[in-house]
């Protein structure tokens, strides 16, 4: 496809978007022939400029736009003069502030967001999307959802796209294979504008997960696990292919999972190649091409997949019979232990400036050296976020809480729903009641405490099991412990009130 | 984007190391719908103390900030430099920033420039009582006592800088090639354009 203009004229050739650290990299093509990657093959269908510099001008397909990061973008096409490039491309939804409990009074009316300045930040949105023509989901809308639940459920994120949104977790949408990365709100109004960005290529990475995962071990455990064996920066400058037998075998909904947190392990992007999983997905989806455009499509799609022979820049083998439930013990995604594991001592770390790390990280964790993971107790429960809200996630933690109670201690347990769909799936399952029956409380769909935005907080000083995908200091609320789990394990820990081996409830 | 060439008045003697975005504008400031006004919120942990340099009667306003090693680590959040940027500060001194960061200062016509620790230290002395000029076209910083440090920056961003370019205006000079690619694209893969 088109790599036209490579000569050009270009004084303007070295300005690097440098919040797109896609760094390094530069590789000569030796022509097209040259086996290649699936990111290359999608990187090289979207190349609009080629500079001589080495960076490009990439097209974008998919432009995904939430309340957060966009009000100073269209402040800035405002105060410009310009316009939306391509509308049709873009699709704005509110996810990170809306409120999780009722949405409607009974009458049907909207209820007013408490926080002053999140209501701002919705009412730009609803005032915005209109304005420049874009795609909008209301809050209260049935399709409303958090943003990367909802591109690839409306069949508005494809397979060999490219796809950006303000925000780091965009990877999610690696899982159907798409090249898909989080940008900053300068980056969101450059893409509004010109429906590009400046980029440099990435490094290419392959972690290939070989076998059968064990049971109770589940699509988060597989990128816990990878997290934790290639470090949070082990994907700096690379974008993440995930290869092998058990991610060809895991759902389009479990290959979300992995890629979303692909830049937890330092990579811009992660990439799950798209096949007939992927396509019997997205087949019929709203958005989804449909008749003879879907067969060109799939067509396409198909071609896409890495050629024998071609090579990545660093590979990373894993085997799947060494993946436990995973859970995490520190304040960074690599501080990963097998759930039958113990807290590490910081003195075990070779890198000194490790061991530091690992301290503070315990005495903010509030966890001695040694402790056995499986008798930490947990105060708070959080199901929900981008990396675990779709059916299958909700469907995991159901059979676990099924027949069971939520522990006594455990204060404050909530399950959210990624999108509205979902929740209206989940209903039509009855999850909601076998998660209401056991003590949970069941949300209307967004963020939630997967950042703390809106009113879903944890305390300072308490812990909660958390499916979502940072346990950065204060992340789910100031003072707030966080341990990243699979659903499943979340369901485990609420009933016990404590990080559990799943596969003790399972037994 | 203001352009920017010479700046010349008070320096903030700040030094500290490893200043981060959360030091930088606190992560409460993330939820507002405007890039203006920021700079209330810039450095607010550092001014909650009624003694801080920053609303003192000798820096207030001052348009350079020299710090230590690691300025702008932590999050990507642009609101670091709109923050610094609306608290009137043009230049950031520094042995070294985070990458986002100066990527971030450059396309909001913050000029981050790097000097050695040596030369930090001596600007932080000047910076005590003098004022500081930094000539981004001669890519030096001088004081009034015939100090002279040269810095170096990327030729492209230094351009972008003084010419107060921003990248958006740049990507529409590559207008015809990019509706050439649309085209291009609903050609090969009409399926593209999402169902309406
Ligand atoms: S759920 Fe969390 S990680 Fe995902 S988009 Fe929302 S805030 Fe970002």
């Amino acid at each position: 496809m088109a790599n036209e203009g490579s000569e050009g004229t270009t004084e303007n050739c070295v300005f690097l978007c440098h919040s797109l650290a896609l760094l390094c990299g530069r590789r000569k093509w030796s022509g097209m022939t040259r086996p290649r990657t699936l990111y290359e093959k999608i990187w090289d269908a979207h190349v609009v400029e080629q500079r001589p510099d080495g960076t490009a001008l990439i097209f974008i397909d998919r432009h995904l736009v939430h309340e957060v990061t966009s009000p100073q973008a269209f402040a800035g096409l405002r105060a410009s003069g310009r316009t939306v490039r391509r509308p049709d491309l873009t699709l704005a939804v509110p996810d990170h502030n809306v409120q999780t409990t009722a949405r409607l009074d009974a009458a049907g009316n909207k209820l007013p967001i408490a926080d002053p300045e999140s209501a701002a930040q919705l009412a730009a949105l609803e005032k915005n999307a209109p304005e420049y023509g874009i795609r909008y989901i209301d809050a209260v809308a049935p399709e409303q959802g958090i943003v990367h639940v909802v591109g690839p459920e409306q069949g508005f994120s494809l397979p060999g796209t490219t796809i950006v949104c303000g925000d780091s977790h965009t990877a999610c949408h690696g899982g159907i294979g798409a090249l898909a990365f989080g940008i900053g709100t300068s980056e969101v109004e450059h893409v509004l504008a010109t429906q590009t960005l400046l980029l440099q290529p990435a490094k290419t990475m392959e972690v290939r997960v070989e076998g059968d995962v064990g049971p109770g071990v589940s699509a988060k455990d597989i990128i816990l696990h990878i997290t934790g064996v290639i470090g949070a920066a082990g994907g700096t400058g690379h974008v993440i292919e995930y290869t092998g037998s058990a991610i060809r075998a895991l759902s389009v909904e479990g290959r979300l999972t992995v890629s979303n947190m692909a830049i937890e392990g330092g990579a811009r992007a992660g990439l799950i190649a798209p096949d007939e999983t992927t396509f019997a997905y997205i087949r019929g989806r709203p958005y989804a091409p449909k008749g003879a455009d879907w067969d060109a499509a799939v067509a396409w799609w198909k071609s896409l997949a890495t050629d024998p022979g071609a090579t990545y820049d660093k590979v990373v083998i894993i085997d799947a019979a060494d993946i436990a439930p995973s859970v995490t013990w520190g304040t960074s995604p690599e501080d990963v232990v097998p759930i039958t594991g113990l807290v590490p001592d910081p003195e075990s770390f070779t890198d000194p400036s490790k061991q530091a790390a690992a301290a503070k990280s315990l005495a903010y964790m509030g966890l001695e050296p040694g402790m056995r993971m499986q008798d930490v107790p947990v105060e708070n429960i959080f199901i929900g976020s981008c990396t675990n809200s779709r059916i299958e996630d909700l469907r995991a933690a159901a059979a676990v809480i099924k027949g069971r109670r939520k522990a006594a201690n455990v204060r404050w347990a909530i399950v959210v729903p990624g999108s509205g769909l979902v929740k209206a799936q989940a209903e039509a399952e009855g999850l909601d009641r076998i998660f209401t029956d056991a003590g949970l409380e069941w949300r209307e769909p967004g963020c939630s405490a997967c950042l703390a935005m809106n009113p879903d907080k944890v305390p300072a000083g308490e812990r909660c099991a958390s499916t979502s995908n940072r346990n950065f200091v204060g992340r789910q609320g100031p003072g707030s412990r966080t341990h990243l789990v699979s659903p499943a394990m979340a369901a485990a820990a609420a009933v016990t009130g404590k990080l559990t081996d799943v596969r003790e409830l399972l037994a | 984007m203001k352009r920017l060439e010479n700046v010349e008045g008070r320096a903030i003697p700040l030094g500290l190391k490893n200043v981060d975005t959360d030091v930088i504008i606190p992560a409460h400031w993330l939820k507002t719908t405007s890039r203006e006004g920021m700079g209330r919120g810039a450095f607010e942990t550092l001014r909650a103390d009624p003694d801080n340099l920053f609303d003192s009667a000798e820096y207030k306003g001052a348009p350079i900030l020299i710090a230590g090693d690691n300025f702008g680590c932590g999050s990507s959040r642009e609101h670091a430099a709109w923050a610094i940027g609306d608290l009137g500060i043009r230049v950031v001194i520094a042995p070294s920033y985070s990458d986002i960061f100066s990527g971030n200062a450059v396309k909001n016509g913050i000029l981050p420039v790097v000097l050695p620790q040596a030369a930090i230290d001596r600007l932080m002395e000047v910076a005590k009582t003098d004022p500081v000029h930094v000539d981004l076209d001669t890519q030096t910083v001088t004081t009034p006592f015939q100090d002279r440090f040269t810095f170096e920056i990327d030729p492209f961003r230094k351009m972008c800088l003084l010419e107060g370019l921003d990248e958006i205006s740049l990507t529409e000079k590559s207008d015809a090639a990019i509706a050439a690619y649309e085209q291009k694209l609903d050609a090969d893969h009409p399926w593209l354009r999402p169902a309406a």
